[in-house]
C-alpha cells in the first residue's frame, strides 16, 4: 500500500506547483516498470488530497511503455513483457530507457480571470 | 473564473530524492557506507545479520557495524541484535498498531540523530519486510541488499521485478531446506538473469552458516568500493 505514500508526494508537488489557487487536475506520467497501481493511486489521491488545494481534483495519467536499449546492437525497442536482454543477440547489457517515470506531468488550476491582465 | 493549466514536469519523489541526497551527504561526511537491506516478511533478515555479526559488531579488518531496524512494529529485531552488543537503532514506521509498510529517506533522516554514525563504517538498515513499497523509496545507501529464501518460491524474481531489479546484492537464504521444497535453484537463477542481467548472488543459510563468510566479505568490502554513481 506504498500508494498511500505516493499520493501524498503527488499532492505535495501539485500543491507546491498551484502557487495558492485550487487544483481541478492532476496528470501523471507513469511508467510501466514502475510497481503503482493506478486505481490504487487515485483511490488514495482522492483521501489525502482532502483539505489541502487539490480536493476534489481529478487524478490523470498517461501510461510510458518500458523502452530498453542494447548497446552493442544501438537499437531501442518497447520491452512487452521480461527477460530484459536484447533478442537479436541475447546481450543481458540492456539499459532501460523509459519506463521509470513517476511524474507530475502538469496540473489545472482555477484562476480569476481578474488576475490574468 | 476558468482554469489554467501549468506544467510542472516533476518526479513525484523528488522530496525523497532529496532528502536521500541529504542523508548521503551526511553518511558521506561522517565516512560510512550504508545498505538497505530488503526483503519479504520472513525471508531472514534478521537471522542473517545475527550471523554476520555473530562474532561481534565488527567484520572483516576492523569495519564497524551498526544497524537501524525498520519495523511496521514493536523491537523485536532490535532487541535480537542488541543482545549481540551491536549498536542498533530501532525505527518504527507508525505508532501504536501498525504504520507504513516501507522506510523511506525522511523516516531515516529522523533516525540520524539517535546514531553514532562516527564510531560506524558501515551502517545497515532492515527496512520493513516487503517486497513491493521498499524498491520504491531511495534512503541515501549506497548498495541493496535483496534477501529472498527457498522457503518463497524460485519464481519471485519474475513476480517482484522492480526489487530484484534495483539492489546490488542477491542472497538466497535456507538453502538447507533446498532438499524439502520445491525450489529449483538454476530456475531461479534464469529468473533473476532475466530481470537483472549480470547481478551478484549468494547462497546462505542463516541456519547452518553455509555462505556466510562471502555474505560477511561482500559486506566488509562495501566502504571500500566506489558507489559514488549509486543513485542516492
Amino acid at each position: 500500500m506504498h500508494e498511500f505514500s505516493i499520493a501524498s508526494a503527488v499532492v505535495a508537488t501539485a500543491v507546491k506547483h498551484a502557487g495558492g489557487r485550487r487544483v481541478t487536475v492532476v496528470s501523471l506520467r507513469l511508467g510501466a516498470l514502475r510497481q503503482v497501481v493506478p486505481g490504487a493511486l487515485a483511490f488514495a489521491f482522492e483521501i489525502v488530497a482532502r483539505e489541502t488545494l487539490c480536493e476534489g481534483a481529478r487524478l490523470e495519467w498517461d501510461s510510458v511503455p518500458a523502452r530498453v536499449r542494447c548497446t552493442p546492437c544501438d537499437r531501442t525497442w518497447t520491452l512487452e513483457r521480461l527477460p530484459l536482454r536484447c533478442p537479436r543477440c541475447g546481450d543481458g547489457g540492456v539499459a532501460v530507457v523509459g519506463g521509470e517515470e513517476l511524474e507530475v506531468e502538469s496540473i489545472e488550476v482555477e484562476e480569476d480571470a481578474a488576475c490574468t491582465a | 473564473m476558468h482554469r489554467v493549466k501549468v506544467r510542472v514536469a516533476e518526479d513525484a519523489l523528488d522530496a525523497n530524492a532529496t532528502i536521500a541526497e541529504a542523508n548521503r551527504a551526511d553518511f558521506d561526511r561522517a565516512g560510512v557506507a550504508v545498505i538497505n537491506l530488503m526483503s519479504a516478511p520472513g525471508a531472514g533478515k534478521t537471522t542473517v545479520l545475527e550471523r554476520v555479526l555473530g562474532d561481534g559488531a565488527t567484520i572483516g579488518d576492523g569495519v564497524r557495524v551498526g544497524v537501524l531496524e525498520g519495523d511496521v512494529q514493536g523491537s523485536l529485531d532490535a532487541d535480537r541484535l542488541a543482545q549481540l552488543h551491536v549498536p542498533v537503532v530501532q525505527l518504527d514506521t507508525g505508532s501504536g498498531f501498525g504504520g507504513e509498510c516501507h522506510l523511506d529517506a525522511n523516516m531515516v533522516r529522523s533516525a540520524l540523530p539517535l546514531l553514532a554514525l562516527d564510531d560506524l563504517d558501515l551502517l545497515i538498515v532492515e527496512n520493513v519486510g516487503n517486497l513491493v513499497c521498499p524498491a520504491e523509496f531511495r534512503i541515501g545507501e549506497d548498495a541493496r541488499i535483496m534477501v529472498s529464501s527457498v522457503a518463497e518460491g524460485d519464481d519471485k524474481p519474475l513476480k517482484y521485478p522492480l526489487m530484484f531489479r534495483t539492489c546490488e546484492l542477491v542472497v538466497v537464504n535456507k538453502v538447507d531446506l533446498l532438499a524439502h521444497v520445491d525450489f529449483d535453484l538454476d530456475k531461479f537463477f534464469y529468473h533473476l538473469e532475466a530481470v537483472h542481467p549480470g547481478v551478484a548472488h549468494l547462497e546462505v543459510s542463516a541456519r547452518t552458516g553455509a555462505g556466510i563468510h562471502e555474505l560477511r566479505a561482500w559486506l566488509a568490502g562495501v566502504p571500500d568500493r566506489d558507489c559514488r554513481g549509486a543513485p542516492a
